[in-house]
């Protein structure tokens, strides 16, 4: 017997248009000159990923649980995922686009002829556009994945392209390309814990679809041993790039290392995608034996929350503070996962935009503060920087407090539903070590909303940089987004409401 | 309504972003603004005033503020007796506090600055107050203690202050946990965190739901009343300025906890268990600030020991059930005229003295400080419970109350109530009596003086206030029937009175006469400088309380001893708990920096022994 595969190629359409858009990209780089090269980079990303934004809009109704055989599901919670990448990677690209922020020629070595001669010229790594459209495309992929192996293809879709612009700062070269070296190390190693765990559950069910697994899972009288290894193994692999405790360690090396800008576009695109994947393989693949897989995840929340927020308070630099914030982040979004509910899934799919936003926010404005050298990530030398730079300090302010869960803002609303989703499902100590940590985690944001307005600059103080047109409206889009979204969080809530369902 | 809010959060946003251009105008446009919304609240008032009782609650939604699925919440206010109250007291004691600081700040090159926060103040403890559901008082009640962290460590300065604003903001947090707490049981009880919601449902819930949310309403009361066991922050926030202390400290942000008690009074009705918490956490408070106050040098200190104490006063009236609710309010309200009053005095004898704050360098200001040694004077007599000032009204009927609630607790929650009394006259006589009389002891180089028109005028109107107050708000128990719908005080069966109003009344003043008249014998005459020959028990507690000459020579006597003991766990075991917790997350956090080395092989291991640490989990789940 053979079936002709079903391709539903309208529902497909927002990743082939970003993978089109990447390859153009790609034949820019070959026949197009520097002079213009830059230029239409930019464009051609900005427009690939507005256009792919409006087919996600257009086909949200159009759902079906197998767009391409069984290997792909596009469901209301794959779709608005898929949007919020896009969305984010829209603002992204905005930072992005700024020219300093990549070194002229990643070939060269650092510090060597070559590399004075190529900044002399003005070269510019525009790869970085298509590069960056690759990713997304993963990303779009990686949440709509409903088999293993589509999962692997998008977890390596996603991941390749970062491990190479991870390593193409301009400043400090050599702690990014120390960070794309790690980044690709521990990358390698995850990623062979998420096949080998895939293996072990092909043994276990003799598929590698989520639906059949979930089916095995409930039939008695098969040998749940290869069901766990697997289970955990394909955790590991996914709690990798989420980066939640004790699989963090790479988030604030390559945090800090990266280009800001990609930092940004990392910290909140990658975190959205790789908590899709996860959402769906634990609220379909593994939904059967969840007081199996409960209880480690409690455990990892609860770490990650813990960890990520007093390990913070140690640090002095603010590209490693928000990496660590990120990593608290990851924990009170696992919460949602164990919640394990409707309102845990609406909760966590509005947490991931709005933290989202504030990330991507927040990374823009480090890469304004600036010295003559490039940009300053000392937190003792952003004292004082709201006498200079009022409205910069009052926006970055604003993420810190969303990031905090301060009424008013989209951080507190995506906190209070996620822990209220928890709480309602029965699993009160998390939601108590969460509300805990969270109030850990306000300490350090609230210290560096001190040192912006209550300290006295000093002549080390850095300044801000005259942000261009397009870092004044992506650092608006999320200043925007995260005050509208505390006072009106109906505007989204709705719409996630009504498109939290997951076809199996 | 909703301007009462959104003009002065306007004026404090216009004031930070505008800058240095501001400069100029941004004290006075803050005070307008504030005088404003007093001036919107009175209308308010005169307007409710002339309803019935039973329509004079406004509720004004505003828009669906989280609607998802079965879990609604409006963003609405809710103008009631209760809160009008609160609107009165906040704008009213805000505005004349804006007055007092354009003189207090002038030469504060960031006076600006300091008027935005105060706006923001204002904001947010009005939606702290107006709030309609827990989850709109909490944006209040969140935005307050933001507001009350800016503005004591306003002056940064200084690392003490940096290190009392850290303090201050470890206590709320766990305040807090408390209030987001109660408030998700009660979305998971009633479906609902509205008053109204929470109100209807309370009656059918079981008493362990009611009883913890009524727990965790407590701790939150704690955090932000400065309340036994989370009180260490408050002594410490007077490291701020002075018009900050008497607003935020005495007057409004410290007294959420009465309201939000108050507020929740249905819930505390109908749990027992609940209340005899609430009254022991009052009790323990009242006498603990009281005690505290005997041993403090610096002023500040010692006034902010007594609000803590006072307040106590008022945690414990809301304990004692529907009778309690108003007289806590009336008490509380008074409070708020002359405790603010007294703490801008305490401000303009610092301008006076170049901001020396130990009272053992004051002496015989009297004569050259008139008007604020007179309105203190009032404040004083007020706080006193001396008839006929405002403190006789409020906190004698918390004392007659407590004694007629019943049983045998009665009594000893009565003496402990009378008790504080007395201590409080000792304590607070101490203060005028180094401060104001006696013999002269400042440094050489001192030049006090009376302070501004600016300055003083709103003292004297809170003078008047610490007088009048209590005499207007209990004539034909106005307060008491005015907030009658609201704390529902309707269906209290008088109980067997066990003591008249007069008796109380006597006994009280009995008690507050002879702690007067022995501080009055004992500070009649005092050393600039603590002496150097004590005994070593002395020596130990001077290292704990700061070189205080006084306390030590109480120490030694064995009827005081409790002092030291009260003192030293203040500072050892709770300041210590507290301290604890912020070195533990230190070294912790250091640790974990450690792990973080930088070496891929070690992220790796890391990595590895999580995957062992989830086989292990699983191993024990399955076993």
């Amino acid at each position: 017997m053979f079936n002709t595969p079903i391709i539903d190629y309208n529902l497909l359409a927002p990743i082939l248009i970003v993978l089109g858009g990447a390859l153009l990209g790609v034949l820019v780089e070959a026949f197009i000159g520097k002079t213009y090269r830059a230029r239409i980079q930019i464009t051609i990303a900005m427009i690939t990923v507005v256009i792919a934004f409006a087919w996600v809009i257009k086909i949200h109704k159009a759902l079906s649980p197998v767009a391409a055989v069984a290997s792909v599901s596009i469901d209301g919670m794959g779709l608005v995922l898929q949007g919020t990448v896009l969305a984010l990677a829209f603002v992204a690209l905005m930072f992005i686009a700024q020219d300093n922020h990549f070194a002229p020629v990643a070939a060269a070595l650092p510090g060597s002829e070559e590399e004075a001669e190529a900044t002399v010229s003005g070269t510019q790594m525009t790869e970085v556009y298509p590069l960056v459209l690759f990713a997304i495309s993963g990303m779009m992929l990686f949440p709509i994945a409903h088999d293993l192996i589509t999962l692997f293809v998008g977890l390596e879709v996603l991941s390749l392209p970062l491990y190479i612009i991870t390593g193409l700062a301009r400043r400090r070269r050599i702690l990014s390309q120390e960070a794309a070296l790690k980044y690709f190390l521990l990358g390698a190693y995850s990623s062979a814990f998420f096949v080998f765990g895939g293996a072990f559950l092909y043994g276990y069910s003799g598929s590698l679809s989520l639906a059949t697994i979930r089916q095995t899972t409930i039939t008695p009288g098969s040998n749940h041993i290869f069901l766990f290894i697997g289970m955990i193994f394909v955790t590991v692999g996914l709690l990798f790039k989420v980066g939640a405790v004790p699989f963090h360690a790479w988030t604030p090396d390559v945090y800090q290392g990266a280009p800001t800008a990609i930092t940004g576009f990392m910290a909140a695109c990658t975190k959205v995608a790789a908590f899709g994947a996860l959402l769906r393989i634990y609220f379909v693949g593994f939904s059967g034996v969840a007081n199996d897989w409960k209880p480690i995840l409690t455990t990892i929340a609860i770490i990650t929350m813990v960890g990520g927020s007093i390990a913070a308070i140690a640090q002095k630099d603010v590209k490693r503070t928000l990496a660590y914030s990120s990593i608290t982040h990851a924990g009170f979004l696992l919460v949602g996962i164990v919640a394990l509910n409707r309102a845990g899934l609406t909760a966590m799919l509005f947490y991931l935009v709005a933290y989202g936003f504030a990330t991507l926010g927040a990374f823009g404005v480090v890469t304004l503060v600036q010295d003559s050298s490039g940009e300053v990530s000392d937190l003792n030398r952003w004292a004082g920087l709201a006498k200079k730079s009022p409205w910069v300090a009052t926006a970055f302010s604003l993420f810190l407090l969303s990031f905090g869960g301060i009424p008013l803002t989209a951080g507190f609303i995506a906190k209070f539903s996620i822990f209220t989703a928890a709480y309602a499902s029965g699993n009160i100590g998390i939601v108590v070590v969460g509300v805990i940590s969270s109030a850990i985690a306000l300490f350090f944001y609230l210290r560096v909303v001190l040192t912006l307005f209550f300290k006295e600059p000093t002549a080390e103080s850095a300044t801000v940089a005259v942000p261009s047109l397009m870092m004044k409206i992506g650092i608006g889009i999320a200043f925007a987004i995260t005050l509208v979204l505390g006072v009106y969080p109906n505007l989204l809530f709705n719409l996630v409401q009504s498109l939290s369902n997951l076809l199996v | 309504m909703v301007y009462l809010i959104a003009l002065p959060l306007l004026s404090s946003a216009i004031l930070l972003l505008l800058g240095r251009i501001a400069d100029k105008w941004g004290h006075l446009l803050a005070t307008l603004v504030s005088a404003s919304a007093f001036g919107f609240g009175v209308q308010q008032f005169l307007q409710m005033h002339k309803q019935p009782g039973s329509n004079r609650a406004v509720t004004q939604k505003l828009f669906d503020w989280i609607s998802v699925g079965t879990f609604k919440v409006d963003a609405s206010l809710l103008l009631d007796q209760l809160s009008i109250c609160f609107v009165l007291l906040i704008t009213g004691v805000g505005t004349l506090i804006h007055i007092y600081s354009i003189a207090y700040m002038s030469h504060d090159k960031d006076r600006r600055r300091f008027f935005a926060f105060l706006n923001l103040f204002i904001a947010a403890m009005l939606l702290l107050v107006l709030g309609d559901s827990y989850l709109n008082l909490y944006v209040g009640w969140e935005g307050v203690g933001l507001a009350s962290y800016l503005l004591i460590g306003f002056w940064n300065q200084n690392p003490v202050y940096a290190v009392a604003a850290k303090k201050a903001f470890v206590a709320n947090r766990v305040g807090d946990l408390g209030l987001s707490l109660a408030i998700m049981i009660s979305f998971a009880q009633f479906g609902t965190a509205s008053f109204s919601g929470v109100a209807a449902g309370a009656p059918h819930a079981s008493s362990a739901a009611l009883t913890a949310i009524g727990a965790m309403l407590l701790l939150a009361a704690a955090g932000k009343s400065a309340q036994f066991p989370l009180q260490s922050w408050l002594g410490d926030a007077m490291a701020g300025p002075t018009p900050v202390s008497a607003l935020i400290h005495a007057a409004t942000m410290v007294t959420a906890g009465v309201y939000l008690i108050t507020r929740s009074n249905f819930i505390f009705d109908a749990s027992s268990t609940a209340r005899m918490m609430v009254i022991a956490v009052g009790v323990i408070t009242l006498l603990f600030g009281a005690i505290v106050g005997t041993a403090k040098d610096d002023i500040k200190k010692a006034l902010a020991a007594s609000t803590m104490s006072q307040i106590g006063y008022m945690i414990l009236a809301t304990g004692l059930g529907p009778v309690g609710y108003a007289f806590a309010i009336l008490h509380l309200l008074t409070h708020g005229f002359f405790k603010a009053g007294m703490f801008l005095g305490a401000g303009s004898v610092m301008h006076g003295m170049d901001d020396e704050v130990n009272m053992r360098k004051y002496g015989g200001l009297a004569k050259v400080m008139p008007v604020t040694a007179i309105t203190f004077g009032l404040g004083y007599l007020a706080i006193l419970g001396v008839p006929p000032f405002a403190g006789f009204y409020s906190k004698d009927k918390i004392i007659e109350t407590a004694f007629n609630s019943g049983g045998s607790k009665a009594i000893v929650i009565g003496g402990a109530a009378l008790l504080g009394a007395g201590i409080t006259a000792f304590y607070m006589t101490r203060v005028v009596v180094l401060t104001f009389a006696g013999a002269r002891r400042w440094k050489s180089e001192a030049h006090p003086h009376e302070s501004s028109f600016l300055m003083w005028a709103p003292m004297v109107v809170l003078a008047i206030g610490s007088v009048a107050s209590g005499f207007l708000l209990s004539m034909g128990s106005a307060l008491v029937n005015w907030l009658q719908p609201v704390v529902n005080a309707s269906h209290v069966a008088s109980g067997k009175e066990l003591m008249k109003p007069m008796t109380v009344s006597v006994l009280a003043l009995g008690v507050v006469v002879l702690g007067a008249g022995y501080a009055i014998i004992k500070y009649r005459a005092v050393a600039a400088e603590a002496p150097e020959k004590v005994s070593i028990f002395t020596r130990a507690a001077r290292m704990d309380l700061g070189q205080d000459i006084v306390n030590d020579k109480v120490f030694v006597k064995p009827g005081f001893a409790l002092t030291a003991g009260l003192v030293a766990v203040d500072y050892k075991v709770i300041d210590g708990a507290v301290r604890l917790v912020g070195w533990l997350i230190n070294e912790i956090s250091d640790v974990l920096r450690k792990i973080q080395n930088g070496y891929v092989r070690s992220y790796a291991l890391m990595m590895l022994i999580g995957v062992f640490i989830c086989v292990l989990i699983l191993w024990m789940v399955t076993a």
